[in-house]
């Protein structure tokens, strides 16, 4: 083989393992952020308290697209994205979506309320604990966002201030999407001392 | 793997901070203090690089200032904390700049030694409460302990 064959022939080996490294191109789109349906996991399930003090349990939102947002008030970059959240809430909370956000304020309601009544926040909230964020793999930087599919799967997850393109881009295709198994299942049930209410 | 080095690269300060302090705060020296004088300890902190911790005063009635108690106990009885002048630093996350302290500063202890304390050495303990952020997360509010050594003369 002379070195021109060789290289030519090695030159192609480097293209097309670069390819499929990085993806084949004609592979159909998906918002940047999802995970393919075979690397999702099933949300696992909590209890929580709301502002009335009613229980909120991630799998009273089975069938449906949740955005689960872990933020504080004391958090600038989750301040940015509130107000996206609170447009998607408007925009396709009839197309079975719905966010949800978890405070994790070491003061609880004492911080929240006043913050929720000043932002005029139109989704549901919940306070966390450090066992709810454990349950989601030990949640320590915020904003930490997941999108969760209407199977009660995790189809993405965002660490930080993510781009609102990003988000829309996602949510629109997760409702395109129907539930694969009827009434959502897949949620892990946890037991009663990991799921934690304050 | 280029790309998954590459990634690994980029996430390793973060993982590293997770779980970790963002900042750490040490007693410059051993403090002399004479009954009946007043005394100062010099303390230095040094907020990890790419990171930011609220000033004493922030900017917003929601964010968590940085703040410096002390335990009971001790012959030195706590007076003022001294903070440098902080830096007003816009993020991509704030409409307006926020009131922070990054890098190394500063931070000036007084206390006060009683006319009637017990000559010999001691230690106060005091506990730093500080909450970080970096261009865009923020991190829970953590405390480190402080520990200034004195010797009362």
């Amino acid at each position: 083989m002379s070195a021109l064959r060789l290289g030519t022939v090695l030159a192609s080996s480097v293209l097309l393992g670069g390819l499929i490294y990085w993806g084949w191109p004609a592979k159909p789109a998906r918002a940047a952020s999802l995970k393919p349906d075979g690397e999702r996991h099933a949300a696992p399930d909590f209890a929580l308290k709301d502002a009335d003090g009613k229980t909120v349990r991630l799998s009273d939102y089975k069938g449906k697209v949740v955005l689960l947002d872990f933020w504080a008030t004391y958090c600038g970059p989750c301040k940015i994205e509130i107000p996206w959240f609170m447009d998607f809430e408007r925009k396709h909370k009839d197309q079975g979506f719905s966010v949800l956000g978890v405070d994790m304020d070491d003061e609880g309601w004492d911080a929240v309320k006043p913050f929720v009544n000043d932002e005029g926040i139109n989704y549901r909230i919940v306070v966390g604990n450090d066992a709810t964020a454990d349950m989601f793999g030990g949640i320590e930087a915020l904003p930490t966002t997941f999108l969760i599919d209407r199977d009660g799967k995790i189809a993405a997850v965002h660490v930080g201030l993510t781009s609102k393109s990003d988000f829309e881009n996602a949510i629109e295709q997760l409702l395109q999407t129907p539930a694969h198994a009827a009434g959502g299942a897949g949620r892990v049930s946890l037991p009663a001392e990991l799921v934690g209410a304050r | 793997m280029p790309l998954a080095a590459l990634a690994a690269c980029l996430c390793l300060p973060s993982l590293w901070a997770q779980g970790n302090q963002y900042l750490t705060a040490e007693a410059s020296q051993k403090l002399v203090a004479k009954r009946g004088a007043a005394a100062e300890a010099k303390i230095a902190v040094s907020v990890q690089p790419g990171f930011h911790v609220n000033s004493n005063t922030p900017s917003d009635a929601y964010l968590i200032p940085l703040k410096l108690t002390w335990a009971p106990g001790g012959a030195l009885e706590p007076g003022a904390v001294v903070f440098p002048k902080p830096q007003m630093e816009k993020y991509e996350f704030s409409d307006k700049p926020l009131s922070v302290f990054t890098g190394d500063f500063e931070l000036t202890a007084k206390f006060k030694v009683p006319a009637g304390a017990s000559q010999g050495p001691g230690i106060m303990l005091g506990k730093l409460r500080y909450q970080a952020c970096n261009n865009n997360s923020c991190f829970p509010p953590k405390t480190v302990e402080v520990r200034v050594s004195y010797q009362v003369q």
